[in-house]
């Protein structure tokens, strides 16, 4: 399962984020390398959210380093992180929900021919790639030309997620992936982080379900209240220890108590 | 890892329920649906009621002038349109197209500059108008709706206050004797005979900027991008695209297409009133709906703008041919516009989009 020692493409040290006066993040390590499934664990407000900002270039760190290959950046905009082969996966897709699925599909990154004012895109190649790129991940489109907005909600995720991968995507971001999907549609994403796995993709995986992270994830990092509680190896840890330390341990157990009770 | 995810499955399950939900479009209900074929229904249906009811209508004198009125405010809704889509108005457009033909009146007739140094002068000023919108909507993220009904009182005020000022008339005259002005009007202001109806100028500009906005809309990664602005800004800047270059640089297009529709009356009739274009911003916007633009913005056509003006240019000139009270034209307008605007609201629910 594990991907063995890989050198990290990305990696954290000490990095933290301060709003103002408020302290989102600090103190946090974590890396992932190729072919690598680093799941990034927590509740709501554990800090995952400033993390993957600070990964996807959308807000500098404060504190800490980022490297990206062993070397220090510091990213000043997503642009300059997708330049760098990271490729983040949004909560609401980044896609336009009007515009056709293949225009969403090379957003920002359209093919065109010419030069200047002139240039032109090259439509029938963009709408070949979309129809061959879904194709490959199991999605097959009658029609590359319906607005995105009309496909299923896996079928718009995994929309952005081929579009992730193909953009030469080496470490790719999913920031909850599956929380609004069915029991269904997340399997069928699941197999996709999978299948980026298996490409050579760094992933991070970015919920607050333990029981869609632990199927596909090599190694764990549990965030809770902008801190670390620590990262984990799958070897190293069965999924309810996960649950539990997720939801604050003692509290869940004295929960499961109250209710049982009741 | 393989819990969820049985290989056998997986590949099926996303196509498998797409395909059995989804009734196949025929192709005559996919060009139904394009934004601009509710216009083009309207046009028609428009065209051969005033043909039919008006003997005017039809003859070459008639349809010259329905196509001029129509090619001005059509020039005017196709840049407006591009603007809708990218989620933005444009209110200082109408004021703009007096202001930009005062300055070049005022620039020639009153100091005696020269023609074409005076219009690079003052298509440059509307720029930096455009540019100045576009600027502060970006900036301040102000709706843009309230940042150019600021310029437009501005351009307002300037253009009677200065033409008072420099004049001391409320018009521009006396622009045939400005040296240059027939080579001018050889550009802006001259008549093209095409099958015996006897064409303006502006009809063939109208014709190319919405032929350009097509090609820039549809074809080129600036087309990409406006959608993707108006229809989900978030997305768009998620994706690198270049926001705020582009934003500003659709109210400087509002802008020169302001610039053009004032050089086109001003050569047309070599006199300018101070108060052209005022009171024309809302037509700009209703064409551009009724063509097919949604008003919350990222859908629409430059075709459609333009078939929004041909509708406004035959209406406005066949009720003067059926010798009808001219206040029809409004009542007429405001059905149109919520007609279109229905309409447009079922295009976004198709698409699945939140309101």
């Amino acid at each position: 399962m594990s991907a063995g020692v890989a050198a990290p493409i990305l990696e954290v040290r000490g990095v933290g984020k301060v709003y103002g006066s408020v302290i989102a993040l600090s103190g946090v390590s974590t890396s992932v390398g190729a072919g690598e499934v680093l799941c990034v664990l927590g509740d709501n407000g554990a800090g995952k959210s400033t993390l993957l900002k600070i990964l996807a270039g959308v807000h500098p760190h404060s504190s800490g380093e980022l490297l990206l290959d062993g070397r220090p950046e510091h990213f000043t905009g997503p642009r300059q992180a997708l330049d760098a082969g990271i490729a983040t996966v949004y909560q609401d897709l980044a896609i336009v929900a009007l515009m056709p699925v293949w225009r969403n599909f090379f957003l920002g990154a359209e093919l065109s021919a010419g030069f200047g004012p002139f240039s032109r895109l090259r439509v029938a190649e963009m709408r070949a790639i979309t129809l061959e790129e879904l194709g490959r991940m199991g999605i097959d489109l009658r029609d590359v030309d319906q607005p995105i907005g009309t496909l299923s909600g896996g079928e718009r995720q995994s929309v952005a997620i081929a579009r992730a991968i193909y953009f030469g995507a080496r470490v790719v971001i999913l920031d909850e992936p599956t929380s609004a999907l069915g029991v269904k549609q997340a399997g069928v994403v699941l197999r996709y982080v999978a299948q980026a796995r298996d490409h050579g993709l760094g992933v991070v995986f970015v919920t607050h379900n333990p029981h869609h992270a632990y199927p596909v994830g090599d190694r764990f990092l549990v965030l809770n209240r902008g801190a670390s509680l620590g990262e984990f190896d799958k070897d190293g840890i069965k999924i309810d220890e996960l649950t539990r330390l997720m939801a604050g341990g003692a509290e869940l157990d004295s929960l499961a108590r109250e209710l049982e009770r009741g | 890892m393989t819990a969820l995810t049985t290989p056998s499955e997986a590949p099926g399950a996303a196509s498998a329920p797409a395909d059995e939900r989804l009734a196949r479009t025929h192709p005559l209900v996919r060009l139904l649906r394009r934004p601009e074929m509710g216009a083009l229904v309207a046009a028609l249906a428009i065209f051969v009621y005033f043909s039919v009811a008006t003997s005017a209508f039809l003859s070459p004198a008639g349809a010259a002038t329905w196509l001029y009125s129509a090619s001005l405010f059509g020039i005017m809704a196709v840049a407006v349109a591009m603007l809708m889509i990218g989620g933005e108005f444009d209110l200082s457009a109408g004021a703009m197209t007096g202001t930009t033909g005062l300055l070049v009146g005022a620039f020639t007739t009153q100091w005696g500059m020269n023609l074409w140094l005076a219009m690079l002068l003052a298509l440059l000023i509307a720029l930096s108008v455009g540019a100045f919108n576009g600027f502060l909507v970006v900036r301040t993220g102000i709706p843009s709706f309230i940042v150019t009904l600021g310029t437009f009182f501005i351009l307002q005020g300037l253009n009677l206050a200065g033409t008072k000022l420099v004049t001391g008339q409320v018009a521009i005259q006396g622009m045939t004797l400005v040296p240059g002005f027939d080579a001018g009007k050889v550009i802006f202001g001259s008549t093209i005979p095409v099958a015996g109806v006897n064409l303006k100028v502006s009809v063939f500009w109208w014709l190319g900027i919405t032929a350009v906005a097509s090609w820039i809309l549809l074809r080129t990664r600036y087309g990409n991008w406006i959608f993707a602005i108006g229809g989900q800004l978030q997305s768009a800047v998620q994706t690198g695209v270049p926001v705020k270059r582009t934003r500003i640089g659709l109210f400087m297009g509002t802008a020169a297409a302001g610039w053009l529709v004032g050089m086109l009356s001003l050569f047309d009739v070599a006199t300018v009133q101070a108060t052209t274009g005022i009171g024309q911003e809302f037509i700009y916007i209703i064409c551009a709906v009724v063509g097919g633009c949604l008003l919350t913005g990222g859908y629409g056509s430059a075709i459609g703008a333009a078939l929004g003006a041909l509708i406004y240019g035959m209406i406005l000139q066949g009720i003067v041919f059926a010798q009808w009270d001219n206040n029809w034209l409004k009542a007429f307008l405001g059905g149109m516009l919520l007609l279109a605007v229905l309409v447009n609201l079922s295009v976004r629910r198709q698409a699945g989009v939140r309101a």
